[in-house]
């Protein structure tokens, strides 16, 4: 047996004597989600315990070294173990903007001490992190932000305001970007700084979304003490930090796995068949051609992964794969609209779950927002692959 | 499933990529048009093709071949794509050789090292409609002495007009529709009773039309089982759709990388056109769709080489999403090359021409959609 095999052998065994069986049903909604932190409830013993024994095994984050909460696993080895939690469909332990976003920026950026202050607690579940890039003035534009940081010898004093903070108003911590320099390039002078939500002057609102739910917030700035211990990286050079992490982050919501059940499932299920075909002939192509896109699009996924494991980096395409995923799933979701008819409409009752069906397309339109819009991938594909003049 | 090429596959490429460039490139098609060629490809391109093991790359070695697999064939089909190549590389080396692989003893070694060598032009005569429809097949074969004869017309025959042999698709029992009762034959397009009209395509390649009327054959002209030719033909159209998938990604890749080329030299406006927004996002898209279209056809033919019980789904799957991605490109491709796109003298055009070919042979993306719904029981 190869060593990946023995690998596989023993976590299914462990997942086998240690998953719970609640924790390998379908999550029924946003709220069967663990993301742990300060202010965490969490929704049964179950989830505890499994969040707890996963953290033993460093499987919460299970490529990151043995010192900072992980297990120090290869990249196949994790395949291997994603692959034997969907056999048996278990449900992800933690979900973290931690571990998303801010734990491979600090692996790559971090200094020793941050790395050892920082990774652990995430990788336990303890401290839940948001992020603080966007401002009123600053989407997609995303450079031009002003929440300036002062520099105060041992601290900076930071004001401004800061918008679509996910969850700001339960996280522990935010990851920011601040402007410590406005002399030259909008791109130059920007810092990236760690602080404590619970800091004075931090104050976080919910956004109401059309979706009716408020997973975001704007988060307003006033006079809080930044300690330089939690720069990271150089100062005035927070930009490349900001990329990186954003590349990061434009790989997770383009591989976002928006529904479990195949679409043609939950329009047969809706509208029924007729001689075996799906009521409705228009959608029923519609919902082929959106399949074999999917398809298409996971192998897509796959092989660039495969090809930045074996020595080419993501680069670009990873704008390219946020772009044609999050317009996928969006076109998914309007066909399931089309699919549920009168019943996907139902906003509060509890055959529909509380409006899952019509609140989760509505949330599908913010993926080609959040994260770089639609139309920014399209222009960093244009520049960096293409290397269209202008772009 | 490995979805990176390895060293082996990466020199295939490498190899087919050069020598297509500079034995076949698009002013050679141009040619072959223009003198009113009465073969319509060149013979000593074929001949050339078969000694660099390209005309043999699916024939098992002890049949004189290379037997490289699938993916293998797709990265020169790519690179064919990509020249707008012309030789009988599809219907010979794919469809025939993959038919005659379910042959008897005596068929495979009789043409399979034939296929291999270049010496034999072998065409599948299959589809008779305006549209791709296996199932529909109303050419019939009746028992006839010790063999059969044959009956009935086909049509979009490709290479049928110079080929040696062809493989006919007839209904030796059931009716039109049924999946069952199709047997297949060789038959030499010398026999009495069969008719050829060459037909010149939009792309200036070649197929014929084909009548049979009362062509008697032997009975050891059946290739594969009595009523049981869906079988093998599922397996022909499989690699065949997989490949046409993998030529189509060289065509649409090179009609898109040539519209890019473009639009970073014309001016207008006293700028260069490609760093106007309109175009640049247009062309993102493409590259995107393009990226997404590889990953489908590598896919698709590596699970054939790997015996997935999905392959052939998953060549139908790529023969669609490459359909719409080709026939994309090039239609995004001549409209960004304005005018001059609708000149002969740019390439463009010869692309969307082979494109609009290649996207219907063996089921476009609306036959492959619809049968994929059925696949999937809805």
């Amino acid at each position: 047996m190869t060593d990946l095999q023995t690998f596989r052998t023993e976590a299914r065994a462990w997942l086998e004597d240690n998953c719970p069986p609640e924790m390998r049903e379908p999550m029924k909604g946003d709220k069967d989600a663990c993301w742990g932190g300060r202010n965490f409830t969490f929704q049964s013993e179950a989830q505890k315990v499994w969040l707890e024994r996963m953290v033993a095994q460093g499987w919460t984050v299970p490529t990151w070294p043995k010192e900072y909460g992980g297990a120090g696993l290869s990249r196949q080895e994790e395949i291997v173990l994603l692959q034997e939690m969907k056999r048996i469909n278990a449900r992800n332990p933690l979900s973290s903007f931690g571990i998303w976003m801010l734990g491979p920026a600090l692996l790559k950026f971090g200094t020793e001490e941050q790395k050892l202050e920082h990774l652990p607690p995430i990788a336990r579940g303890e401290i839940r992190w948001c992020q603080g890039y966007s401002e009123p003035g600053a989407g997609s534009d995303l450079a031009s932000l002003k929440t300036k940081a002062e520099d105060k010898g041992d601290h900076y004093i930071v004001n401004g305001q800061k918008v679509w903070t996910s969850y700001a108003d339960q996280a522990d911590w935010i990851f920011c970007l601040v402007r410590t320099d406005n002399t030259g390039k909008k791109h130059h002078g920007i810092s990236f700084v760690l602080f404590d939500m619970a800091s004075e002057g931090v104050e976080a609102r919910p956004i109401k979304l059309i979706s009716g739910r408020s997973p975001f917030c704007e988060t307003f700035l006033t006079d809080v003490k930044v300690l330089k211990k939690n720069l990271v990286g150089e100062e005035h050079k927070g930009w490349s930090i900001a990329k990186y992490l954003l590349t990061h982050e434009r790989e997770m919501i383009g591989n976002q796995e928006g529904v479990t059940r195949p679409l043609h499932e939950i329009a047969a299920g809706s509208l029924g068949l007729t001689d075996g075909k799906l009521a409705d002939p228009m959608l029923r192509a519609k919902v082929a051609e959106a399949e074999i896109d999917e398809w298409a699009f996971n192998l897509t996924m796959k092989r660039k992964l495969a090809e930045a494991k074996a020595g080419a980096s993501l680069g670009a395409d990873s704008s390219m794969l946020k772009y044609y995923g999050t317009e996928l799933n969006k076109r998914k979701f309007e066909l399931m609209m089309d699919a549920t008819g009168h019943e996907g409409l139902e906003w509060e009752s509890e055959r529909s779950n509380d409006g899952k069906m019509a609140r989760s397309w509505l949330r599908t339109k913010g993926n080609s927002i959040e994260g770089g819009t639609s139309e920014v991938q399209l222009n960093i594909i244009s520049k960096h692959i293409l290397q269209l003049p202008g772009a | 499933m490995a979805l990176v090429l390895n060293e082996d596959e990466v020199m295939m490429r490498d190899m087919a990529q050069s020598f297509f460039a500079e034995k076949a490139p698009v002013k050679a098609l141009r040619e072959l048009r223009d003198t009113n060629d009465e073969t319509g490809f060149d013979r000593a391109l074929w001949a050339n093709m078969a000694e660099m093991g390209f005309a043999g790359i699916v024939v098992p070695e002890e049949h004189g071949g290379v037997d490289m697999g699938y993916l293998a064939a797709g990265l020169v089909a790519e690179q064919m794509g990509r020249n707008l190549t012309a030789s009988p590389f599809l219907s010979t080396a794919i469809l025939a050789a993959t038919a005659l692989k379910y042959g008897s003893d005596e068929q495979k070694s009789e043409w399979l090292p034939k296929i291999a060598s270049g010496e034999t032009i072998i065409a599948l005569a299959l589809d008779e409609g305006v549209k791709h429809n296996p199932r529909g097949t109303a050419t019939t074969a009746e028992p006839s002495g010790n063999g059969f004869k044959l009956n009935g017309s086909k049509a979009m025959v490709v290479d049928g007009h110079v080929a040696d042999k062809m493989i006919v698709v007839a209904r030796t029992s059931g009716e039109e529709g049924d999946a069952e009762g199709l047997s297949l034959f060789l038959v030499d397009p010398k026999s009495d009773g069969v008719s050829t009209e060459r037909t010149i395509m939009v792309d200036s390649r070649n197929a014929a039309r084909i009548d049979f009327d009362d062509v008697e054959v032997d009975g050891d002209a059946l290739l594969g089982t009595l009523d049981g030719g869906m079988e093998v033909l599922d397996a022909v159209l499989t690699a065949g759709r997989g490949i046409a998938a993998a030529e189509l990604l060289g065509a649409g890749a090179q009609a898109f990388e040539d519209t890019v080329a473009y639009i970073k030299e014309r001016k207008q406006f006293g700028e260069i056109i490609g760093s106007f927004q309109a175009l640049q996002h247009r062309s993102s898209h493409l590259y995107s769709e393009v990226e997404i279209a590889r990953s489908a056809v590598i896919g698709a033919l590596t699970a054939l080489d790997e015996g997935d019980e999905n392959a052939a789904l998953y060549c139908a799957m790529a023969k669609a999403k490459l359909g719409s991605v080709a026939k994309l490109a090039s239609q995004e491709g001549v409209q960004m090359h304005g005018g001059v796109g609708m000149t002969d003298e740019y390439d463009i055009g010869l692309f969307m021409k082979r494109i609009r070919v290649l996207q219907e042979l063996m089921g476009d993306a609306h036959y492959h959609m619809n049968e994929f719904a059925e696949a999937n029981q809805y």
